[in-house]
């Protein structure tokens, strides 16, 4: 499993990823559409924000949130741990261990490599956002340039979450309950269905620690106004630190839960 | 009519000594429900705080239709989603081939194939906050419309079993369908709040195509004793034809099955 060999298999995995995407493309179309939350959220609190103003937001500026939350999830989407705990459960696993490269290595190429098939719907949306919503919510330029390591910092802690839980079920045979619950926190707490900055102030220091506010929160608020440099930068940081956690944490489960691994069936 | 009742009890029979098994489950899934219960709310905390009324309902009133959801929740995951997931394994693994066989009607014996009892737990968490929602609001539920809201339960309950059967069906064309049952949920959830917050197209969209509003806010609406009659009327008569619609098209998709290898 040496570097050199991982990083010389990346094109090939790619167009294998890329291939999956298309052959499945209907499927994809409806874990799309089944991602259309924010849109929802957006019509209720627009009815909600019509006299006055929640917070900080008006209708222009939920619009901006929530057609950027829809767009942030799409890009930043991974669902390795339903995966992972198909393959432990049916031993399929076992193919993947004999390969000269790291599952999780293979798990993230094909994961990345749907992302051009779902850019497909996320950029016209984009193009859709841009007219849709008003200039005077959006930031300036210089905060732009922070997006692209955002959103990378956001995939990586969504997919280490997903192979943390997924390596979960090397220890308990099946962790897709715990999948369930993680969805749900990540509902409530990232932004998703409401602005973090909605939240009680008592409620609001917690959430904005937690990992969730990085996986999607933090993208969007940095270019709809959501912060100044100084706490931009800082969060910045700290959703960086949240991965290297992630990752050392997600390294020692991995390690120890495939010595347990027993591969049934086959 | 007999035997089907015979049939009905020996599958739930079946179905309890498995979930007897798991007693553990029980306690996991109560645990489950009353953070499910909670993390439904609290979206709604955070929208009515700072005002008293959205679309003219004030918190407790629209925790009821937050209380209707979880209870439909409960449904769908004790008594509809665990049978009629199987069927789209049995498709993919052309072991349909072997209830086709048996002597009773298809669409009976799969959507009775399994029921999970611990999850109605979810519905204990649903009076809680039935109980919760009418003790500040200071007042009873209005006793016409509580029976309203009881029929109108059986009608929730047949949209979504014909909603699901539908879904179902669609596994005989395109196979995969597992995250359609995800795009279900996920649409579903709207059904959280009161359906007269949306607007326009989407508003439209949760009456009549997807009748979210008909499962979750006129039940709601009764229990408080301001549903219009012809509501209810327009609901039952309006379920019965869906009903109607959902077995026909299972019955189409059932005739163009043509079994996978074994």
């Amino acid at each position: 499993m040496s570097l050199r060999a991982t990083v010389r298999a990346l094109p090939t995995m790619a167009k294998i990823g890329f291939a999956e995407a298309v052959a499945y493309r209907a499927e994809m179309l409806v874990w799309m559409l089944s991602t259309t939350m924010p849109l929802v959220m957006l019509a209720l609190w627009r009815a909600v924000a019509q006299d006055a103003p929640v917070g900080p937001y008006d209708s222009e500026k939920f619009t901006a949130y929530y057609l950027l939350m829809f767009i942030t999830r799409q890009l930043t989407g991974a669902w390795a741990a339903w995966q992972m705990n198909y393959e432990v459960r049916t031993g399929a696993l076992s193919q993947r261990l004999l390969r000269p490269i790291s599952p999780i290595a293979a798990y993230a190429m094909e994961t990345l490599s749907a992302l051009p098939v779902r850019s497909l719907v996320a950029v016209p949306m984009a193009v859709i956002a841009l007219f849709a919503v008003a200039r005077s919510t959006l930031s300036s330029g210089p905060f732009w340039a922070l997006l692209p390591l955002a959103l990378a910092g956001g995939w990586t802690i969504t997919f280490l979450m997903n192979i943390l839980i997924g390596a979960l079920s090397l220890y308990t045979e099946s962790s897709l309950k715990l999948m369930e619950i993680y969805f749900t926190l990540f509902a409530v707490f990232s932004g998703y269905l409401i602005p973090v900055k909605l939240f009680p102030p008592w409620l609001r220091g917690v959430v904005e620690w937690m990992p969730f506010h990085f996986q999607v929160g933090l993208p969007v608020e940095l270019v709809t106004k959501g912060h100044e440099w100084p706490e931009a930068l800082w969060l910045l940081g700290v959703q960086w630190g949240w991965v290297a956690v992630l990752g050392a944490l997600t390294a020692v489960l991995w390690k120890r839960g495939l010595k347990r691994y027993a591969a049934y069936g086959g | 009519m007999r035997r089907y009742l015979k049939l009905l009890w020996i599958q739930l029979r079946s179905s309890m000594l498995l979930a007897l098994q798991y007693r553990w489950d029980f306690l996991v899934d109560g645990a489950i429900s009353l953070f499910y219960a909670v993390t439904a709310v609290a979206p709604l905390l955070v929208v009515f705080s700072g005002r008293d009324r959205i679309a003219g309902w004030t918190a407790p009133e629209a925790l009821l239709v937050s209380g209707w959801f979880i209870l439909l929740d409960a449904i769908i995951d004790g008594a509809i989603s665990p049978s009629l997931t199987s069927v789209t394994d049995h498709i993919r693994q052309g072991t349909l081939d072997f209830v086709l066989l048996k002597p009773a009607d298809a669409q009976f014996l799969v959507s009775t194939a399994r029921f999970q009892p611990w999850k109605l737990s979810n519905g204990v968490a649903a009076l809680a906050v039935f109980v919760y929602s009418f003790q500040k609001m200071g007042r009873t539920p209005h006793l016409v419309g509580a029976f309203t809201s009881v029929a109108l339960l059986g009608v929730s309950t047949a949209l979504l079993y014909s909603l699901w059967i539908l879904t179902v069906s669609a596994a005989f064309y395109v196979v995969k369908v597992d995250n359609l049952s995800y795009l279900f949920t996920s649409i579903f959830d709207a059904a959280r709040w009161p359906a007269t917050v949306f607007k326009g197209t989407v508003r439209f969209l949760f009456t009549f195509v997807i009748p979210l509003a008909l499962m979750t806010t006129y039940p709601a609406e009764a229990l408080l004793g301001r549903l219009e009659p012809y509501k209810v009327a327009a609901s039952i008569l309006g379920t019965v034809a869906f009903a109607a619609f959902a077995r026909l098209v299972w019955l189409r998709s059932i005739a163009k099955y043509t079994s996978a290898s074994g």
